[in-house]
């Protein structure tokens, strides 16, 4: 008896010969299946070499974003010790004042509320103020002349060499503004910058006492390795005096941080996209898999070992799963020349587009994992095939309940995903919920195609036409497709409907109500002495004053008991230091308005002379300050400090557009302190409020107007480039998810092939196997859609409710039509592979598949 | 000098569960064949003879009783170990040929031989394809080939190891009376040839007849085994 080498070694090269032979007949498949991963690769890699780039940009223009090599902010003007510190400190030195203010262009009475900046010195020391003439950002700060922002220039048709009013003075526009240090696009439309020499600032007699000016100071040093021990000793100065700093490298950390956010958000919808596609890979494997039983029984039949089959398709998928991800690679570097186009408007530095090995070979490397990983858990099936396939179908079941692979690979797939969403969130909960949330909609998409297998069986009726019959029976007959294809087409309508419901909710946000009663312009910056004057012209224009509110600077000093310093000791206390550096606007009155309700304590709209003064605090201010009813604060009010308690609690809706508080004092206490007034009128129409604008610019040039008109259409502009990237990175995953539900529906093909070439064979004319296909299609694509569509109706509630904290609303009729879309096209498609099968003599069809 | 047993097979039993009841398709069958012997199985259909050569040859594992091959008892050995014994002593032949569609009908020969990582393989294919009459056709696809042609290839391949037994379903299942001719002819010259054993299952008595004993299996039983004029 010869001896059985049962520890026969496993060759690889032989395992990798039978996979490209294998392939051989199925690579045009094998592609299709993977070419759902392509676009979700794609779409990381764009963001990841976009990221890379921003950080070597970042990196290489950090110090034009700031200009200098320490700048020096606060909003007032240094005295004492840090007035000595400011006017002594670097190599060389310049200074700003910066404030909103009206301006008026006489040539075409144009006003408009703009960020004047008065600036003294050589500023910037890097980069440049980039204007037209070139040497205009220079020599502006010769004369009495302005530099004033293209939008600006544009809005009012304003050239070069004619005048604009700052104040009581007027200034030569020397130049137009194209780009100041750190500056984007987006923020000169909302707030539009007019340079002029700082010389000149007493003259347009706007600097007075009550005007809320930022006063910055510049520094250029030339040995900036001493800046870092510097700004060890400033710190704690500028910080008693209530002054921040920012230096190159603080500025190159915030400025990365804010571009982590916008690339985290884009590579989280990329990663919706490759999830999409992750879908595609393991329901197309899966088919494949179980159209591959007979040849893997008759190789174990032939002695290949459980393990060695298995590995023949691994590296079948793993192969052509990198042939997916480096196709993905390639196209995700040509899309990343796309983004910096898309997101120009958003950045303050240039972005260069160069390829980045690292972002490809991420991708690559994560494309080569999920195609593996999804493919795990129909591959671990190939190891229960038997051989006895050969002579029949096995009585053993091939799947694999109770086979502990199979929940490893479950826990695999999760702990990826749980994984990979915090890599994009850096956020455990977030990245918890998120897949949870997958979870559940895989769940609910599973139970609802294992109901419709059960009710389908229970409905048909034997007096139903043979069409019908059939079309439904589809739906569970052995080999059916009702589970994967539901799951497929389900999730990706989830999460294409998701996207589009949430994009669709954030952009209703800002569609303001523009009532008669609602205020659409705000005068602020009103002197005491000016109060009544105003209100009268605003009536004489015949124009309502809708309100009039106080307001008056002040600071926190303590909370009970505790200062700024006892809560940096302390870090128990859990107060955010912020809250005594703020610099609070807060008004006084006797009564609530209609955006505020009291959600503890009691509203007290009188002080009781002598006693501590009961106030106000809205509720994420007394989350922050950490205070409750009842609580002790100790407000600096422009010098007097003020015994003060939290007498109640509010919730603000800050979404209406009024003059809302966080702390309102009562009546009785603020009547004499310094203070400026708000007038909010409503305006029918741009005529009016240019009217209204021109008149009180010329009466009462300090008094700045905010035409909500126009910001609310920056902001449109704004909502409309902001939805533009969410409809640019969505577009990966509905291109995804069109591509999953076309292989989805095109693998059922090779399922439905022997039976419609039997009914066929049998007499069934095209018409008839066109019907039963069309009917088994449009259940399940209605049956899925229906499903994905009340999946992400149920998301998109949560992320509304608990994550954007904002109303809820559905708009149905995209809704109805995403949802027609999705029927349609699983029916189309569908149908369209049938007509392959159709079109071929029936002998073709059966000998090439056999 | 008695002849020496390639497989044995005592109380064999198999059983399946089906919607709650115990389905007996074999029931106490017990038997041995010799080296170098022709067996043919015979009985009606569903009487169990396929499920018995299934046994025989490892593809399952019995509910009880046993089976020993080349005096390996398969009943204990797990699948991967049933699949080494496969892979060095037992050849297939199929009723509908089960060649691999996507290899060529040179690589589904080369198959086995590859598995033992032998020498000189693609010469030793070629020498059994110019054999079965397909020196040419080698670079075809099954689904390129015709019946008689895919089952000549299935018969390279299964002496393509050289087993020390070959099992054959209905080897002429699927064949007209020409090819079937052919085939049979081919099957025994060259398991006369390598000295193979040979247990093929058939409905065919005109085949059974060519082989040395005739085990009749009925309704899970054993019947009869005789053994005939070529004896």
């Amino acid at each position: 008896m010869d001896q059985v080498n049962y520890n026969r070694k496993i060759n690889f090269s032989w395992l990798f010969k039978m996979a490209v032979r294998d392939s051989r007949r199925n690579r045009s498949r094998l592609l299709l299946f993977i070419s759902s991963i392509v676009f979700g690769i794609g779409a990381l890699v764009a963001i990841y070499s976009f990221r890379y780039n921003i950080q070597n940009d970042v990196d290489n223009q950090a110090a034009t974003l700031i200009g200098a090599d320490l700048t020096i902010s606060g909003n007032k003007a240094p005295d004492g010790e840090l007035k000595t510190l400011t006017d002594s400190l670097g190599d060389d030195r310049s200074q700003e004042r910066s404030f909103a203010s009206m301006v008026l262009f006489p040539k075409s009475f144009g006003t408009r509320l703009v960020q004047v900046r008065a600036l003294q010195g050589g500023f910037p020391y890097y980069g440049e103020l980039e204007t037209v003439p070139l040497h205009a950002g220079s020599t502006f700060k010769k004369g009495k002349y302005a530099l004033v922002d293209k939008t600006l220039m544009m809005q009012f048709n304003a050239k070069v060499n004619d005048s604009v009013k700052v104040g009581n003075e007027t200034f030569v526009i020397a130049g137009l503004l194209n780009k100041a240090p750190g500056q984007t696009g987006i923020s000169s439309g909302i707030a539009p910058v007019v340079y002029i020499p700082l010389q000149y600032l007493e003259q347009t007699g706007l600097a007075k006492l009550g005007s809320r000016i930022t006063y910055s100071y510049f520094y250029k040093f030339n040995n900036t390795r001493a800046i870092p021990k510097l700004i060890k000793t400033l710190d704690p100065k500028l910080e008693k005096d209530g002054f921040n700093y920012d230096t190159i490298a603080t500025r190159k950390e915030n400025t990365g941080r804010s571009f982590e956010d916008l690339s985290r958000f884009l590579s989280l919808v990329g990663f919706i996209a490759l999830l999409l596609g992750c879908v595609g890979v393991a329901s197309a494997i899966n088919i494949y898999i179980r159209e591959k039983i007979r040849s893997i029984a008759i190789m174990r039949c032939m002695g290949v070992k459980a393990s060695e089959a298995f590995l023949i398709y691994l590296i079948q998928i793993a192969g052509i799963g990198l042939v997916g991800s480096i196709a993905g690679a390639a196209l995700g570097t040509g899309i990343q020349h796309l983004l910096p186009m898309v997101l120009k408007d958003f950045l303050p530095i240039t972005i260069s587009v160069s390829i980045s090995w690292m972002a490809i070979w991420q991708g690559i490397v994560l494309g080569l994992i999920i195609s593996v990983l999804f493919a795990l858990l129909p591959l671990i099936s190939i190891r229960n095939i038997s051989p006895l396939n050969t002579l029949r179908l096995s009585f053993d079941d091939t799947t694999t309940i109770k086979d502990p692979l199979r929940w490893l690979v479950y826990s695999l797939v999760l702990l990826f995903i749980v994984s990979f969403s915090y890599l994009q969130l850096e956020d455990w909960t977030g990245a918890v919920v998120f897949t949870i949330g997958i979870a559940i909609a895989f769940l609910i998409l599973t139970a609802i195609a294992w109901l419709l297998i059960r009710f389908t069986r229970l409905l048909i009726m034997s007096s139903w036409s043979y069409i019908w019959r059939q079309g439904f029976a589809n739906l569970y007959r052995p080999n059916n497709q009702t589970i994967i294809l539901t799951v497929s087409i389900g999730l990706s309508t989830a999460f294409i409907c998701t996207l589009f419901l949430i994009q669709q909710l954030l952009i209703s946000q800002v569609t303001l109500s523009t009532g008669d009663n609602q205020s659409n312009m705000i005068l602020f910056d009103i002197q005491t002495s000016q109060k009544k004057a105003i209100a009268d012209l605003t009536r004489k224009q015949g124009l309502k004053v809708l309100s009039q509110v106080p307001i008056v600077t002040i600071r926190l000093d303590k909370v009970n008991g505790k200062t700024a310093a006892d809560v940096k000791k302390d870090t128990t206390l859990k107060i955010n230091p912020h809250v005594f550096t703020y610099e609070y606007r807060v008004s006084y009155r006797d009564s609530l308005t209609a955006s505020e309700k009291i959600t503890s304590g009691e509203w007290i709209g009188k002080t009781i002379p002598g006693k501590d003064v009961p106030v106000s605090a809205e509720e994420r201010f007394a989350e922050r300050a950490k205070v409750k009813v009842g609580d002790k604060l100790i407000f600096n009010v422009q010098g007097v400090l003020m015994n003060a308690y939290v007498a109640s609690i509010r919730k603000v809706n800050w979404n209406k557009i009024s003059t809302n508080f966080q702390i309102v004092f009562p009546t009785g206490v603020l009547e004499d302190a310094p203070q400026f007034n708000v007038l909010l009128t409503h305006v029918p129409n741009n005529t009016v409020s240019a009217k209204l604008q021109q008149v009180v610019v010329q009466q009462f040039p300090n008094v700045s107007i905010v035409d909500l008109g126009l910001v609310l259409s920056v902001l449109d502009e704004l909502l409309d480039k902001i939805g533009y990237v969410i409809k640019f990175m969505s577009g990966f995953s509905i291109i995804t998810g069109i591509i999953v539900l076309i292989s989805s529906v095109r693998i059922s093909k090779y399922q439905r092939i022997q039976e419609s070439v039997l009914l066929r064979t049998l007499g069934a004319s095209r018409k008839q196997i066109f019907a039963i296909t069309a009917l088994e299609y449009l259940f399940l694509g209605t049956l899925s859609a229906l499903t994905g569509i009340i999946i992400a109706i149920g998301a998109s509630w949560l992320l509304a409710v608990y994550r954007f904290d904002m109303p809820y609303h559905v708009n149905l009729l995209p809704v109805v039509a995403i949802f027609f879309a999705i029927t349609l096209l699983t029916v189309i498609i569908g149908l369209l592979n049938s007509r392959g099968i159709l079109n071929k003599p029936p002998l073709e069809v059966l000998r090439s598949n056999s | 000098m008695p002849a020496e047993t390639i497989l044995n097979i005592q109380n064999l039993n198999k059983t399946y569960k089906s919607a709650g009841r115990t389905l007996t398709v074999l029931d106490d069958i017990n038997f041995s064949i010799s080296t170098g012997s022709t067996n043919a199985i015979v009985g009606p259909s569903g009487s169990g003879k396929t499920t018995l050569l299934g046994l025989c040859a490892g593809l399952d594992s019995a509910s009880s009783g046993i089976v020993e091959l080349n005096g390996i008892g398969l009943s204990n050995l797990g699948e991967d170990k049933r699949a080494q014994v496969r892979n060095q002593y037992v050849g297939f032949i199929f009723q509908n040929f089960q060649l691999l569609p996507t290899l060529t009908a040179l690589e589904n020969v080369m198959v086995p031989l590859e598995l033992r990582g032998e020498k000189n393989i693609k010469a030793r294919s070629q020498d059994l394809l110019d054999k079965v009459g397909l020196a040419d056709r080698g670079h075809h696809y099954p689904a390129q080939l015709s019946g008689g042609e895919q089952q000549r290839v299935s018969l390279a391949r299964a002496f393509s190891n050289s087993p020390k037994i070959l099992f054959a379903d209905e080897p002429t299942g699927n064949l007209d009376a020409e090819t079937s001719e052919k085939v049979v002819k081919l099957i025994f010259d060259l398991n006369r040839e390598a000295g193979t054993t040979l247990v093929l299952v058939t409905h065919d008595l005109e085949l059974a007849a060519k082989t040395h004993r005739i085990i009749k299996i009925k309704g899970g039983k054993l019947v009869s085994d005789e053994k005939t004029c070529n004896e």
